[in-house]
């Protein structure tokens, strides 16, 4: 079995726990994903398993996605599949147990206290100074200090230039972020919903990779 | 707010929680754990905040314990509070009374509110 599922981002809440304390919580919608294909040492060279994850309209799946998850006009085995909005390949050694059109729920993958990392893409920042981008410290605000956020020297002057990798302002976020060793809260299989304890990337909305460690 | 998340707040409320606000006067009955053991707490004291909402909502409650003041903040729907007596309705024209930490004698009281509306 596979040990990673796809999930959107839907917000933070807290819960109470049965002795009365409180946990931060990322609430995530996870699963159910189907298995849209199956690669294999023969055919691919590697093993993996591709998964499909959200809703979406017929109208806005073009052909050659539609041949894919049907299997093309010759495989009549696969007529029923349904298209999903995102597709993800997923390593994993074995892919015995699974089989075409599958349904992964949370339960299948996780149990509550399982320790999990999350990837996801974090909120743009836009061109960002270096004082937001790389934590400096930036200068006086006031006694005529005119260095406020500015990045000041970019380096020696014997050197005649400016290195390579010298931290400099730009663009900011949007990237893929990972989380590493989040736990597992709760699990509400009705609803699909995963409850992590802590922040996962990403604004709310925004698609989850959710792997067991 | 996503539904999503207003539902599972919504299934941690608690049925019956009084209605209240700042200015009232309420005895908060919590449990604590002393020792491996569960008592029930009493705090009885003036509201001077509440915030939040659904299960997230929480209230300030301040006291004056041996010329000190005391103040304990405790979230309406927690396990942890047992149960909440209003004993007395104040009359308050602001939402927040953080102005009772800065001031002593005749100036901290609150006027009790005796037209019998109940707000929340």
């Amino acid at each position: 079995m596979v040990d990673t599922i796809l999930g959107k981002k839907i917000g933070m809440t807290q819960i109470f726990n049965e002795d009365g304390s409180v946990t931060p919580v990322s609430v995530i919608e996870a699963g159910p994903c189907t298995v849209t294909q199956l690669k294999s040492v023969e055919t691919d060279g590697y093993t993996a398993v591709q998964v499909g994850f959200g809703e979406i309209r017929p109208k806005h799946v073009n052909k050659p996605m539609l041949g894919h998850i049907k299997g093309g006009l010759a495989n009549p085995k696969y007529k029923d599949a349904q298209p999903r909005k995102t597709l993800r390949e997923v390593r994993t050694d074995d892919t015995s147990d699974l089989e075409m059109g599958q349904a992964i729920a949370i339960s299948d993958v996780f149990q509550v206290g399982d320790k999990i990392k999350v990837s996801g893409t974090s909120k743009g920042k836009g061109f960002a100074g270096v004082v937001k981008r790389f934590h400096f410290h930036g200068g006086d605000q006031t006694h005529g200090s005119m260095v406020h956020r500015k990045p000041q020297s970019s380096g020696a002057t014997d050197a005649a230039r400016t290195f390579k990798g010298t931290r400099k302002p730009g663009h900011m976020g949007a990237v893929k972020t990972t989380v590493r060793g989040l736990t597992v809260a709760r699990i509400d299989a009705d609803r699909n919903l995963l409850m992590v304890k802590g922040a996962v990337p990403g604004a709310n909305g925004g698609l989850l990779t959710i792997t067991r460690l | 707010m996503n539904p999503i998340i207003t539902d599972i707040e919504r299934a941690q409320l608690k049925a019956d929680v009084p209605v209240f606000k700042a200015g009232d006067t309420v005895r908060v009955y919590a449990k604590v754990v002393e020792g491996g053991k569960e008592r029930i707490q009493m705090f009885q004291g003036d509201v001077i905040a509440k915030g939040g909402s659904l299960s997230r909502l929480h209230f300030t409650v301040r006291k004056i314990s041996h010329q000190i003041g005391v103040e304990r903040t405790f979230l309406l729907h927690s396990p942890r509070v047992d149960r909440i007596e209003v004993v007395r309705r104040g009359r308050v024209r602001r939402a927040k009374l953080y102005y009772l930490r800065d001031v002593i004698g005749k100036k901290a009281r609150i006027k009790e509110d005796r037209s019998g509306k109940v707000v929340g």
